[in-house]
């Protein structure tokens, strides 16, 4: 039925397919990847969630030619939304030259051609995983966060019918007690990251696997922030300057967590550090974990101590 | 029967910066976006509504629209979008003059809100820092926005359709180019 | 002194060349040709079709030497080719009644109208490694003729529907969904759910449909009949209005019969397990019409009890494209995260050793 010769771009029925910037392009598919019409179907999807904070919108996810699981959402949403004059970071883990990050910007390197950059100042979109910049975000920009499992009751309640139902009636005491739980035992609540947020009052939500020191950034953004959950097949925004808690009680309010100690490259005492691991001998060091955010602190003490 | 005039002239693209421009209204009730477009749709459809169904009505989406057989004729072809026979069965509804009440278009369900409507509103003109007083999500402290030739009793409605939160409908305004958002989740007060 | 890990644009391309030569192998043994994978690995090509949900034997093919016989990865190249793809509309239902047989097999009947069509199976052959295919450019044994078979030949399930003991399926109105455009939903219609297990991971519905034989939900089956063969597909397009032929597939086709007790509205009957794959997939046709009449048991007024009843468990499990990237991300870092739990557990930590001494007092 088929012959290889069949299959040029042009043979394949695809409209739309050759764009500006060509050369740099691939070639065979259309401006960020994704058809028009699946664009359009995003975007739709995206606009309503934008409409209704924190609710998960069900979308018509489509395979990517990146493993579910590896961002395939975040990369639906921003290959949604990417345009010819957006500049995109990626980052993972707060860095820029994780594999996986590396692999996204290269993907839309290839099939956008748009500007990538490694400064948060510079992007319009960043698409993340797992991190917050450490820099305020601004009006003119968009966070695109990949999360793995949208529905922040799964591990209480696997079926999505029955989740459905419990957002519907914004019954989510089975998170508090799951909380209460903690504190009785063990003295706190012992969730360290993807802790629970409730945005506009409203519906219940994960905040992606994001260390629960970045939650309170995400209270009264200044930036749109987008979620994109490609393999569960959801999305769901929090729209600017809008209420986001952190779930807790009145005698165990919320703490966010990080390593007690200074980055040992910038000294930054107020930053999410990693931890390093230098020597079979217990040595180790704590690192920023936003390298951005980092190398401009650096760069900062280095230019200061040249003016001295 | 006459000649249509063109849809998007990148369809691509075009359809992106719409896109992107109604996604900074939604996300920013109040604030005015240029749906960017050089549009020539036929009247009473202005550049702004045509562009965003074109951005974003589809086969998918069913249309109800008030705008006569040219403007019909345009858009079918544009978008392919089907048409609704009533107002309520509609994913996006146009309005070039008196739209059908709120109550009447899509609410959604509690547990698929996103199912509401978005009602495309042609008004006369659009202007910030007067007008309506908004708050709510996507806006810092207050966003003023007066509307020119909104439909009669349209706060209250508003009030009503605000009341049926997470259900509801969503409003994108439209005077020539320029576009401005309603999101359910917005609350009104009359300037 | 610990230097921040630069270099991973360079550590990726220096994986895909590593990847590129492992592929190859020794470039002193001939480079298969697609042709040899479509011809010699037929098998292959039909799961790959299957899971990869598009019927495309150079395509399938081609994934299989790309993805060095990895047959997820294969299946995984074709599903995100498939994505890119217009799609025009969905094809008329297809006539298996009118099949073009190669191999058609009832369990439960000695013989009937059409015969039993052993065709080229695996059953009967004696699982001895055959070392004559060790030596190249053997000549093999020539097979016989294929008798010619009949135009139409009738469905055993259609046999004792005529008899009233097989219930009947409601012919649908409208255009069944479709979850490479819909997210699923639940409860999940019937199309929806076969749609999902035809290209459902076969190990997946191997296991679960072995599952209900052995007493994790209520199965009884017979195979009613296996056909294996050649259908035509036809479209209507809108502008025609009536349905032209767009060429073959080689389908797999199973009807599974399983007793029904009954309820206060049906008959006792015989109810339908149904499977349809891409290609010759014997094993994962069955499998799918076991899985299939257990996803029924809602729909029956059956006690949901076992995973294979279970739409939600079953529907969100099947997909092994989904399974494998979810799986596999756990090896992406996720030092962040594991930070968090560590300064977590070492706060816990603190406050038990910290309570110590003072129970010791």
């Amino acid at each position: 039925m088929s012959t290889p010769d069949d299959r040029s771009a042009e043979g394949r029925g695809h409209l739309n397919r050759s764009r500006p910037n060509e050369g740099t392009m691939m070639e065979g598919y259309n401006f960020a990847y994704l058809d028009e019409a699946t664009k359009r179907m995003i975007r739709r999807a995206i606009l309503k969630a934008v409409a209704i904070p924190g609710h998960q919108i069900p979308f018509g996810a489509r395979e990517m030619p990146l493993p579910y699981g590896w961002g395939t959402g975040g990369i639906q949403v921003t290959a949604s939304i990417l345009g010819p004059a957006d500049t995109l970071k990626v980052i993972d883990q707060g860095s820029d030259d994780t594999t996986n990050a590396i692999s996204i910007r290269r993907f839309f390197r290839r099939v956008a051609g748009v500007a990538t950059t490694e400064r948060t100042a510079e992007a319009s979109v960043i698409q993340t995983r797992h991190r917050i910049p450490e820099r305020t975000l601004r009006e003119d920009q968009i966070m695109v966060y990949q999360v793995p499992q949208p529905e922040p009751l799964f591990k209480l309640e696997p079926r999505r019918a029955e989740t459905k139902r419990l957002h519907a009636l914004a019954d989510y005491g089975l998170m508090h007690v799951r909380l209460y739980e903690d504190i009785a035992r063990l003295g706190h609540i012992a969730k360290a990251y993807d802790y629970p947020v409730m945005v506009n009052g409203r519906y219940l939500m994960s905040p992606s696997p994001i260390p629960a020191f970045d939650n309170p950034k995400m209270h009264r953004m200044a930036a749109l922030q987008l979620f994109g959950a490609g393999r569960e097949k959801r999305i769901y925004a929090i729209p600017p300057y809008t209420e986001v808690r952190s779930l807790d009680f009145e005698d165990h309010p919320f703490r966010p967590i990080r390593a007690p100690h200074a980055c040992a490259f910038c000294g930054s005492t107020d930053t999410y550090l990693d931890e390093v691991i230098t020597d079979d001998a217990g040595g180790r060091m704590f690192v920023c974990s936003d390298t951005d955010f980092c190398t401009e602190r650096q760069d900062a003490a280095a230019s200061r101590e040249a003016a001295e | 029967m006459t000649m249509l005039t063109a849809g998007f002239a990148d369809p691509v693209l075009d359809a992106q910066a719409c896109f992107r421009a109604v996604l900074e209204a939604m996300s920013r009730p109040g604030r005015i976006q240029r749906a960017g477009s050089a549009l020539t749709p036929p009247a009473p459809l202005n550049q702004a509504a045509a562009a965003v169904l074109l951005a974003l009505a589809d086969a998918d989406t069913p249309l109800w629209l008030d705008a006569g057989a040219e403007a019909e004729a345009w858009l079918r072809f544009h978008c392919g979008a089907p048409v609704a026979a009533a107002a309520g069965a509609a994913a996006f509804a146009l309005a070039t003059a008196a739209p059908p009440a709120l109550a009447a278009l899509d609410q959604g369900t509690e547990e698929e809100p996103q199912r509401g409507a978005t009602l495309v509103l042609q008004v006369e003109a659009l202007e910030e820092g007067e007008g309506w007083h908004l708050t709510g999500p996507g806006i810092e402290r207050e966003h003023r926005l007066r509307v020119t030739g909104a439909p009669a009793g349209f706060v209250a409605a508003w009030a009503a359709n605000r009341a049926g939160l997470p259900c509801g409908v969503d409003v994108i305004l439209c005077a020539g180019d320029r576009l401005a958002a309603l999101p359910r989740s917005v609350m009104i007060a009359e300037g | 002194m610990y230097v921040a890990v630069k270099g991973g644009e360079r550590a990726i391309s220096a994986a895909h060349a590593w990847l590129e030569e492992t592929r190859r192998g020794d470039p002193a043994v001939p480079e298969l040709t697609i042709a040899q994978i479509e011809q010699q690995m037929p098998l292959a090509v039909d799961r790959v079709m299957a899971e990869g949900s598009c019927h495309d034997r150079f395509l399938a093919a081609l994934a299989i030497k790309q993805a060095k016989g990895d047959l997820i990865e294969a299946a995984f190249l074709l599903r995100a080719y498939r994505t890119t793809l217009p799609r025009f509309g969905a094809s008329e239902p297809l006539d298996t009644t009118r099949m073009r047989l190669r191999r058609r097999i009832s369990a439960t009947y000695k013989d009937l109208p059409g015969g039993q069509v052993l065709g080229p199976t695996f059953d009967y052959t004696h699982r001895l490694l055959d070392f004559a295919l060790a030596a190249e450019g053997e000549d093999r044994a020539v097979a016989p003729e294929m008798p010619a078979p009949a135009a139409e030949v009738p469905r055993v399930t259609e046999l004792l529907a005529r008899e009233g003991l097989m219930q009947r399926e409601a012919l649908a109105e409208e255009e069944p969904g479709d979850l490479t455009r819909q997210p699923l939903a639940f409860p999940a219609e019937r199309p929806v759910r076969l749609q999902n297990l035809a290209r459902g991971d076969e190990g997946f519905l191997l296991a679960l449909g072995y599952s209900t034989q052995r007493g994790y939900g209520n199965a009884h089956p017979f195979v009613g009949e296996i056909r294996v063969g050649h259908v035509t597909v036809e479209f209507t397009p809108p502008e025609l209005g009536f349905p032209i032929e767009l060429g073959e597939i080689g389908i797999t086709e199973c009807q599974m019969v399983n007793q029904f007790k009954g309820s206060r509205t049906e008959p006792a009957q015989f109810t339908r397990g149904y499977g349809l794959v891409f290609g010759h997939g014997e094993r994962r046709a069955m499998a799918m019409s076991l899985v299939d009449r257990g996803l029924r048991a809602r729909e029956l007024g059956e006690d949901i009890t076992a995973p294979a009843q279970d739409e939600e468990f079953v529907l969100y499990h099947s997909d092994n494209i989904e399974a494998t990237g979810f799986v596999e991300h756990l090896k992406l870092p996720h030092y962040v995260d594991f930070q968090s739990e560590l300064e977590n557990l070492r706060s816990i930590r603190r406050t038990a050793e910290a309570a110590l001494p003072e129970a010791a007092e």
